[in-house]
């Protein structure tokens, strides 16, 4: 049987890396807000013929635009973020526009005014607190019957929450970390739907936890003088394939969303697309040894 | 049992008919004549979305929420009259309102018609202010304070003309209440100007000659004909009780939103295809079942998706782009359930159990697991959909519908199926499980 507390310091070391690079990847380059979050204006333009996003942003500098990105989104499709445009001033980006670079289309164009940009951020720190909070407490809830029965109560509701949430900072510390770099290189930003994908992330990890948990507290149970090793052990092998299949298909999904879903939700996919490889990851090899190391000398 | 049984076939056979005649609107064919179409949100139909704030500084904290009301209808009633369909004009927070406008391509000139809305205000002298000496430097904002009368006390305004010039006036006609107020500010002020703001600028500042009590009142301002049409009649809709701002706007052109919704389908159907063909080869028989769950449970959600979007507002479901990311997700979610009662049917097969009772066992032991394992994903759901903008609450409903949903097909439908073949004795054969022979006592 595959035994996935024997080799511990692998995965912890494998994950410790990592970890340690998000967390360093944050810390270095930060984390690149989307207009959603600080305020200013984007703007999607499809032009009729093929336009070079270096000549549009000489362009609209001459004309006296002061701070301004352009960037290709396609062959003839440019992204200008700017900061917040008055009405004037998006005219006068149009006109030059259609001057210099012939007729477009006006695919999409945002302007969030600065005090909703921080409302929104905000709010997304509430929501992001709210859900730990929430699946926090849901998981002692979920755990609560281990205190009393299981092992003269040695092994308590709370170390299997607390296992749980190491896992969790694991899933969420690493996408992010992934972003701060795709920010740092690619200008990839940070926006509302990068945080939901993020909850849902910690929703999902703690999902596939509680079924490898569900599963050592039902052997607890059953197996009372079983040793915490193969306890463990033998409860993820019994959930192996199940982790593995179920995140095979959301893979499969997402795979297909990011490989076919447009450029529009492509970063919101692959944040969820990581998040689901490491909540799978993490609540087989790091959850369950984090629970095996803290009662690897308990026995009855 | 066998009654039973039959009952539960009939009853998933018949849902998943009428789903399906809803998502393909066919269900002429059962004699209702009703089509359901999906709503779309304006990311992927394209349209035009604004946040305003009121300013709600000048009104007492037990009236702000009428005042949001009333500015609220003023809104609608304008936005109505530019001819959108399904227009949503909805408030938000204590003083924020948000205006959804479908199929709106021309941003400028809705932010135009709607945030021009003249603001109306009447203004006395403000016996504090020092007049400076030289009359150029008067700054009117502060010679004349607010009297409390406004657009709101407007009953109707009409176009007249001055007898004498023949210039364009407007003349206005208050409310009951208004009336009252207009006679006492007259009647303080007899001697005195009384200034008639527009949107914060003084556009006439009349001597008040006595007291007026007809509740009348005229603006004498260098109108042309035009100019005092539009002011009427913006006038006549309703002025604003309170100013407003616009604090972010958004427009989507119609081309990004079809190329998004083509592109999902493609992703969604191959994704589901995947699916469908890792479970039909990883668990045979159980995952031919199981797809066939998956089957329903698309159309179910479907039909719900589009049932739902001809209820009231707060139960109607709009899919937004991360929607459908959020429909294809749960998707790949919800063979989950059949997962963990397939892999605990196997083990119990392994441990000795024959087949019948072991998918019995799969599926009672395997519900402890998908419920509390659903439960955190709920969660999350839950809260996104307090606390998230639209665009976020599209992704949370409909993977939340789809989590509870896939819960009834992935165990109610798949056992019905399952049991059901479990009454022919070629559906047992070791091989459509994936199980060696002697496994099966």
């Amino acid at each position: 049987m595959f035994s996935v507390t024997k080799y511990y310091k692998i995965w912890f070391a494998l994950s410790g890396t990592l970890l340690v690079a998000a967390i360093a990847g944050i810390a270095i380059w930060g984390l690149h807000f989307g207009i959603d979050f600080v305020g200013g204006s984007r703007g999607e333009f499809g032009f009729a013929a093929p336009v070079e996003a270096i000549a549009v942003r000489e362009e609209l500098l001459s004309a006296g635009f002061g701070d301004v990105s352009v960037q290709s989104a396609g062959e003839s499709s440019i992204v200008i973020k700017a900061k917040n445009l008055t009405e004037e001033e998006k005219t006068l980006l149009q006109a030059t526009l259609r001057e210099k670079f012939g007729d477009f289309e006006e695919e999409s164009f945002l302007n969030v005014g600065p005090t909703i940009g921080r409302e929104l951020l905000r709010r997304a720190y509430w929501q992001t607190v709210l859900v730990v909070l929430g699946i926090v407490l849901y998981i002692t809830y979920a755990f609560r019957k281990i205190g009393k029965e299981m092992r003269r109560g040695k092994v308590k509701a709370w170390h299997l929450g607390a296992a749980t949430i190491v896992a969790l900072i694991h899933d969420l510390a690493i996408p992010i970390g992934v972003f701060a770099a795709l920010g740092h290189f690619l200008g990839v930003e940070v926006d509302s739907l990068f945080i939901t994908a993020l909850l849902t992330i910690l929703g999902f990890s703690v999902h596939d936890t509680i079924v490898v948990f569900d599963r050592v507290r039902e052997n607890l149970q059953r197996h009372p003088y079983l040793s915490m090793q193969a306890l463990i052990d033998h409860s993820v092998a019994s959930t192996f394939a199940r982790s593995i299949n179920t995140s095979s298909t959301l893979v499969f999904v997402l795979t297909s969303l990011l490989l076919f879903g447009g450029q529009s939700i492509f970063y919101f996919v692959l944040a969820l697309l990581i998040g689901v490889v490491f909540g799978t990851y993490s609540s087989i090899f790091i959850a369950s040894p984090i629970l095996y190391l803290w009662h690897r000398n308990n026995t009855i | 049992m066998r009654l039973r049984l039959s009952f539960g076939i009939l009853a998933i056979v018949v849902l998943s008919v009428l789903s399906a005649f809803v998502v393909f609107d066919r269900l002429n064919v059962v004699k209702i004549s009703k089509v359901f179409p999906f709503r779309l949100g304006l990311d992927l139909q394209g349209g035009t979305h604004l946040v305003y704030e009121g300013d709600l500084s000048e009104v007492p904290s037990g009236e702000q929420g009428d005042a949001m009301d009333a500015v609220r209808g003023v809104i609608e009633r304008r936005v109505n009259a530019f001819g959108v369909t399904e227009p949503v004009v909805q408030r938000a927070g204590d003083n924020r309102l948000i205006v959804e406008l479908p199929g709106v391509r021309d941003i400028e000139a809705a932010v135009g018609q709607i945030g021009l809305t003249p603001f109306l205000d009447f203004r006395e002298e403000n016996p504090d202010y020092v007049v400076p000496e030289d009359q150029t430097l008067i700054d009117f904002g502060l010679y004349y304070r607010p009297t409390g009368l406004s657009g709101k006390h407007l009953d109707r305004s009409e176009i007249v003309f001055d007898p004498n010039t023949n210039a364009p006036q407007i003349s206005l006609h208050f409310d009951g209440e208004g009336k009252e107020l207009f006679s006492q500010i007259t009647k303080r002020n007899v001697g005195k100007s009384l200034a008639i703001f527009l949107d914060g600028v003084p556009i006439s500042a009349p001597v008040v000659q006595q007291e007026i009590t007809a509740g009348q009142a005229v603006i004498t301002g260098r109108f042309t004909i035009d100019e005092a049409k539009e002011l009427t009649s913006r006038l006549n809709s309703g002025a604003l009780p309170v100013p407003i701002r616009l604090l972010s706007q958004e427009n989507i052109g119609p081309s990004l939103g079809q190329e998004s919704v083509q592109k999902s389908i493609v992703a969604g159907i191959l994704g589901l295809l995947s699916i469908v063909v890792f479970m039909i080869i990883y668990y045979r028989l159980p995952g031919l079942v199981a797809s066939l769950a998956l089957l329903v449970y698309v159309f179910l959600v479907l039909a719900v998706f589009k049932i739902s979007a001809a209820l009231p507002p707060p139960l109607s479901i709009t899919l937004t782009l991360p929607g459908i990311a959020g429909f294809i997700l749960s998707v790949g979610m919800a063979v989950d359930a059949n997962i963990l009662i397939f892999e605990r049917t196997n083990e119990e097969v392994r441990k000795g159990l024959p087949l019948e009772q072991a998918l019995r066992e799969g599926f009672k032991r395997a519900w402890l697991s998908i419920r509390d394992s659903n439960t955190s994903s709920l969660i999350t759901c839950l809260i996104l959909f307090w606390f998230g903008s639209s665009i976020i609450r599209g992704f949370a409903i409909t993977l939340g519908i789809g989590i509870i949903l896939s819960m009834f097909t992935a165990i109610t439908v798949s056992r019905t199926f399952l049991r059901m073949l479990m009454s022919f004795d070629l559906a047992k054969h070791p091989i459509l499980y994936g199980h060696k022979k002697n496994e099966n006592v």
